[in-house]
């Protein structure tokens, strides 16, 4: 149970040696499953009835939504738990997740806007819906402006986290929005307490999600083995500039 | 209106995207993880 413990991997080196070990398994299940969801989805689901061929790309925006709303409760818990107990790979998780986060939710919008071309006739309306999700990918640019705003790193990191933490507030506001206002963006299609969609649809849709998910933790975790190594030529190149001076 | 473009171009798109991350992130660590192996 040790290597599962959580502040044992506080320890950087130990958690890198973790990273290391996990970065292969979940980058090649990662695209291997999202290749077989997206193939399912361009080539083997049905098309809607409404929207023609077109509902291929809900393969692609969908699991991009989803993971840019997971990935910024991610990295809102990191710079929680870094305020907190100063934990320090927590930090480190901040700076890896808001790009990431920043380009799923950039597709999002993009693949959102081109859907919407041939299915509403227009590239974008500014409703509740995708207002909010283009306020999350500027709270994801934010972040990364303020973690590289500072030339102390801490001080950049505090207020990067600060910003991630408060941007929270809008991740209720863009799942409620198809229900506050009235929108072109339709309901959520998927509860908890079940599915309106089609087997044959939904089936591609959570297997490309699954995919996305793990290539999102592959990405988050390849960032992550990248900070830790500048943090530790960063901390050799002070120690000899110490030893020199 | 023709779907067909509209779908290649969501798919070019996400693939470009997730895959030069992917890579430009890959690049980067194993550049830093040799530099750090070679400066012991």
């Amino acid at each position: 149970m040790a290597d599962l413990d959580f502040h044992a991997l506080a320890n950087p080196l130990r958690f890198r040696r973790l990273a290391v070990l996990l970065t292969p398994w979940l980058l090649l299940s990662g695209l291997s499953v999202l290749g077989v969801g997206l193939w399912l989805g361009l080539f083997a689901s049905p098309p809607d009835y409404l929207q023609g061929e077109t509902v291929r790309i809900l393969y692609l925006h969908v699991p991009t939504a989803w993971l840019a709303l997971g990935g910024y409760l991610g990295m809102a818990l990191a710079a929680a738990t870094a305020r907190i107990w100063k934990h320090p790979i927590a930090d480190l998780l901040v700076q890896a997740i808001a790009p990431v986060g920043a380009l799923f939710a950039g597709l999002c919008l993009v693949t959102g806007s081109i859907w919407g071309r041939p299915t509403w006739g227009t590239w974008w309306v500014w409703d509740g819906r995708l207002t909010s999700m283009l306020v999350l990918f500027l709270l994801y640019l934010g972040v990364i402006a303020l973690m590289h705003l500072h030339d102390d790193r801490t001080k950049g990191a505090r207020m990067a986290g600060l910003l991630a933490i408060l941007g929270t507030i809008n991740l209720p506001v863009i799942k409620f929005s198809v229900e506050w206002w009235n929108t072109l963006h339709q309901p959520a299609s998927i509860r908890i307490t079940g599915s309106s969609i089609h087997p044959d649809m939904l089936w591609p849709l959570m297997i490309s999600a699954v995919g996305f998910s793990l290539l999102f933790a592959a990405i988050v975790l390849i960032r992550m083995r990248l900070l830790i190594a500048e943090q530790q030529l960063e901390a050799r190149a002070l120690r000899r500039a110490a030893r020199a001076g | 209106m023709a779907q067909l473009p509209f779908i290649v171009a969501a798919y070019v798109v996400t693939v470009a995207g997730v895959g030069t991350m992917l890579l430009a992130s890959w690049a980067r660590m194993r550049r830093a993880e040799r530099r750090l192996e070679s400066d012991r």
